[in-house]
């Protein structure tokens, strides 16, 4: 994005960084929609944060650049990866398949007047360039302590209602991730498992076929290989044939 | 001087469009709330730039808000997810249809 215009009006080394983070925002961001595993895509997410976090300290945001990394990346993508290894729902989607048909020209049409609209939006004048009386970036003292400042005199009452919303996000977590019953957590059964496995266990009995399931369950073949499976075939040859 | 910010809005433009896209794209539930947080950098994007623009410490502060309300609905979408998953119906969200009550 570090066309020629934008060296002209800014310094090389802000222009050239600009261009950097912005690459790589846009490439992670194409990278959390269109990577197949959502543990890639909680990757590609970490590197637009980042990116973001770098443009923050290029827009004279050093608090927010250091929340960003720490909350963002060191925080919320970790919940995310925390719940996708917990739940083992890795499992890859084909991210090309469409389930519902033309959803995806449908959802790019959109996303493209949701491109034109902020665009055209943004081209007008909206903001009346007048200064706040709240407080002002330029001037002397630190990026943190305006922040600071602002936080705890202007913006006082927001800021104690976002610990009342902390608190109820809290609460709220925990009775979601409550079990949905008052039962202790039962103990796993313990299912005796022979260490040497016998001649009638069957390891493809489960995934076989009702012919197979239907011949290895039958309670007079006690030690059944292969060949005395087979011979044992016809006596039950009446039960089969409907589930054929 | 720095880059200009039309520059940076039109990068945040960019990146809250490839998020809605995702959004209405993907079905991972999971990765449709990651396309929510590119959203709301975007506009993180958007409001540092104005506050830099208009010389004014507002935009910071709002930023600061949307961070704490991004860090509460991921904790508390992920935990619907995680109550959602207990249930094994699966990982995609036209698998969660039972939320119709």
């Amino acid at each position: 994005m570090g066309g020629a215009t934008v060296v002209a009006a800014a310094t090389v080394p802000d222009a050239l960084t600009f261009a950097i983070a912005a690459v790589i925002c846009v490439g992670g961001a194409f990278g959390v929609v269109l990577m197949r595993s959502p543990v890639h895509a909680a990757l590609s997410l970490v590197a637009t944060l980042f990116g973001i976090a770098v443009l923050f300290v290029e827009e004279d945001a050093q608090f927010l650049a250091a929340v960003q990394v720490i909350v963002y990346t060191g925080a919320i993508v970790v919940l995310f990866l925390f719940v996708i290894m917990l739940l083992g729902v890795d499992r890859k989607e084909r991210v090309l398949a469409d389930v519902f048909k033309g959803q995806r020209v449908v959802a790019l049409v959109l996303g493209l007047m949701v491109l034109a609209e902020v665009v055209l939006l943004g081209r007008s004048r909206w903001t009346t360039g007048a200064h706040s009386a709240t407080g002002s970036l330029e001037g002397s003292g630190s990026n943190v302590a305006k922040l600071g400042r602002a936080l705890f005199t202007a913006y006082l009452v927001p800021f104690e209602v976002t610990s009342a919303l902390l608190i109820v996000a809290v609460v709220g977590a925990v009775v979601l991730a409550r079990r949905p019953d008052h039962r202790p957590v039962e103990p796993i059964e313990e299912v005796e498992v022979p260490l040497v496995p016998g001649p009638d266990d069957d390891p493809f009995g489960a995934v076989g076929t009702d012919e197979d399931a239907g011949g290895s369950t039958a309670p007079d073949e006690t030690a059944s290989t292969v060949p005395e499976h087979a011979s044992s075939e016809p006596e039950h040859e009446p039960a089969e044939v409907p589930s054929t | 001087m720095s880059v200009h910010a039309s520059w940076y809005l039109t990068l945040a433009a960019l990146l809250f469009t490839i998020g809605a896209v995702g959004l209405l794209v993907r079905r991972n539930v999971l990765v449709m709330f990651m396309c929510v947080e590119l959203m709301l950098n975007a506009a993180n994007l958007t409001f540092v730039t104005f506050a830099r623009a208009l010389d004014d410490i507002g935009g910071q502060v709002a930023v600061f808000f949307v961070l704490v309300v991004a860090a509460a609905e991921v904790v508390v979408g992920l935990g619907i997810i995680v109550a959602i998953f207990r249930r094994k119906v699966g990982a995609t969200a036209d698998d969660a249809h039972m939320l119709k009550g």
